[in-house]
């Protein structure tokens, strides 16, 4: 379980380029995570790594092919300064869990870390950083594996309006 | 207190008062979906356990990114959401007629007070008539096609109040840039920004469509104009019976307050690789350029290429770059083509292709070389976005694009 360390602003271009957008396998586009602007990530990175990046990690397009590529290579973690909102929610959508954490400049690249939530926080080198709270109703998607399992089991939906679908 | 315009539309559709913070499970009235994002949406679709989607009339259907089908795979995409068009009766648009959101609001699919979802980001361009439209994930618009309904935070608002009028070859493609500077890449995150004042009143369509196109480069969950007599003349045209009244109470709440003024507004031009970084051109003028694209949903209506056409005149393009000149609709092109547009740019030299995401996309076509520097009139110049992650893109106004592409080096509309 290494660490991944980006910078911020990380777009979603980066993370898998436009052109890779015609295929929908998280095991493919996994394959062509960050290329071109960290090449060594496809080929080195393990499940159970851990994403580390500062602000507004996943910003621009709404490709879902993001988070996917991620999660398709066994990444569960995405721990940042901040996220970008649609791919904050498209990644707990697919069953992983951002986690934000305000002093992920201090964690380093490459070593050995551990999540550890119930205590909500992460530790890397024996130093810990805190990481915050995850909203409840967010936790229940990600729990179930994601929205795909979580509204498997939904007959209908309970709108603001009161009218049950 | 009072509410925001944000907080009137969910409170309006859910039958109750609600405001910024709440979360809530709200019905949409319209949800796109394109040739990129649907595949993964119908699958998930399906996977949740969907049969039959909630309204086949509310679902908007088309291809835009990759078209004419530019790959097997990509075709194959093709097949399989034509296929589900077939078989829930929904309307597919096909490859015929534009970018997706060009297409949304030219086709009167989202009105005043509507919440409508689109798995792209720059749906927030629907806010251009009064409604609250955001982008979402595939999966996300798994469980809309299924459920007509989607959990919204319902945002905070930025409110923008706008003065002045554009100085000569200055416009709203510059406004929306150098706002996009001030507030910065993540400035608006889960927020909606509201733009207002006199220069929003006077600004066509097509400007307030290339500021609520670029929200989403802040961060905004969307951005939004107050509907009013510009708005409801273009609903008009495009559906009946739409003249919602909403707008922002005068004491609502809003999470910031800006003030811009462009009556001394330079052309801007956002360099490698954030959308933020806008800087006035005289800063980067002289910097030669490979590729001028003039297009996309930002910036690729009748209006922007008339704006192009003029600073083009009946001179040529630079013979050392290419010219690629994209209108946003097929409505578009005929309205170019019927007003001589699109000859004199043949004439000049550019490329015309028919109405697609083009380069903007970054697979399609008109990719980039390691080292090659492209001049954009889309809405996003992050690395790698049209092709290598070694090329440069800079954005910019069709004015700018067009002036530039005279000379084949950013050069300032105002100079030519």
């Amino acid at each position: 379980m290494r660490t991944w360390k980006f910078g911020d602003n990380i777009d979603t271009d980066a993370i898998i380029p436009g052109r890779y957008l015609v295929y929908n396998d998280p095991r493919v586009l996994s394959s062509h995570a960050f290329e071109g602007t960290r090449n060594d990530f496809a080929k080195g990175v393990s499940p159970g790594d851990v994403i580390i990046a500062g602000r507004n990690f996943g910003c621009g397009s709404s490709r879902e092919h993001a988070p996917l590529a991620l999660a398709g290579a066994g990444v569960r973690f995405i721990v940042a300064k901040s996220f970008a909102r649609i791919f904050y929610r498209n990644a707990v959508n697919v069953g992983m869990l951002p986690l934000v954490c305000p002093d992920t400049g201090s964690i380093p690249d490459g070593e050995e870390c551990t999540v550890d939530l119930e205590k909500r926080r992460i530790v890397c080198q024996g130093r810990s950083y805190a990481i915050e709270p995850v909203p409840d109703f967010l936790l229940r998607i990600a729990d179930a594996g994601g929205l795909i399992a979580y509204a498997r089991n939904l007959s209908g939906v309970e709108t603001c309006t009161g009218s049950q679908r | 207190m009072g509410a925001t315009i944000v907080e009137k539309i969910f409170s309006s559709r859910c039958g109750h008062s609600v405001r910024a913070g709440e979360v809530v499970m709200a019905p949409v009235d319209g949800a796109m979906i394109h040739d990129i994002t649907g595949p993964l949406a119908i699958r998930n679709f399906f996977e949740m356990g969907g049969t039959n989607v909630f309204d086949p009339d509310k679902i908007i259907l088309l291809f835009d990114h990759q078209i004419p089908a530019d790959s097997i795979d990509a075709a194959e995409n093709h097949v399989f959401m034509r296929k589900f068009a077939r078989d829930q009766g929904i309307h597919n648009y096909d490859i015929r007629e534009g970018i997706c959101h060009q297409v949304v609001l030219e086709k009167g699919r989202a009105a005043p007070g509507d919440i409508i979802v689109g798995a792209d980001s720059h749906t927030c361009m629907y806010g251009s008539v009064g409604a609250f439209a955001t982008g979402i994930g595939s999966t996300d618009m798994g469980f809309v096609l299924k459920f007509g309904a989607l959990y919204f935070r319902v945002p905070e608002t930025i409110r923008t109040e706008v003065s002045g009028a554009f100085p000569w070859r200055v416009g709203a493609k510059d406004l929306i840039l150098s706002i996009a500077k001030d507030i910065g890449a993540d400035g608006a995150t889960y927020q909606a920004i509201e733009f207002t004042g006199e220069t929003f009143s006077s600004m066509s369509m097509n400007g307030r469509m290339t500021c609520c196109n670029m929200a989403i480069e802040m961060g905004a969950k969307t951005g939004i104009v107050p509907p009013d007599d510009i708005t409801y003349e273009y609903m008009q045209k495009r559906r009946q019976s739409h003249t919602v009244s909403i707008a922002s109470d005068p004491d609502a709440c809003y999470a910031d307050r800006r003030e811009y003024g462009v009556t001394d507004l330079s052309p801007q031009v956002a360099v490698p690789h954030n959308v933020d970084l806008a800087v006035d051109v005289e800063k980067v003028a002289g910097t030669p350029v490979d590729q001028v694209f003039i297009g996309s949903c930002t910036n690729g209506r009748f209006e922007d290429l008339a704006e192009a056409a003029e600073v083009l005149g009946d001179k040529k393009f630079n013979e050392s770059i290419r010219v690629i000149i994209i209108p946003a609709s097929r409505d578009e092109y005929l309205k170019s083509l019927q007003a001589g547009l699109i000859e004199r740019f043949v004439k000049a030299g550019a490329l015309v292709e028919a109405p697609c995401c083009g380069p903007c996309m970054g697979g399609a076509f008109g990719l980039l070389a390691p080292g090659e520097v492209s001049l954009s009139t889309s809405n996003r110049n992050f690395r790698g976005r049209q092709g290598s992650a070694e090329a440069s893109v800079y954005l910019c106004s069709p004015a700018t694009a067009a002036a530039s592409a005279l000379y084949g080096e950013i050069t300032d509309p105002r100079e030519v």
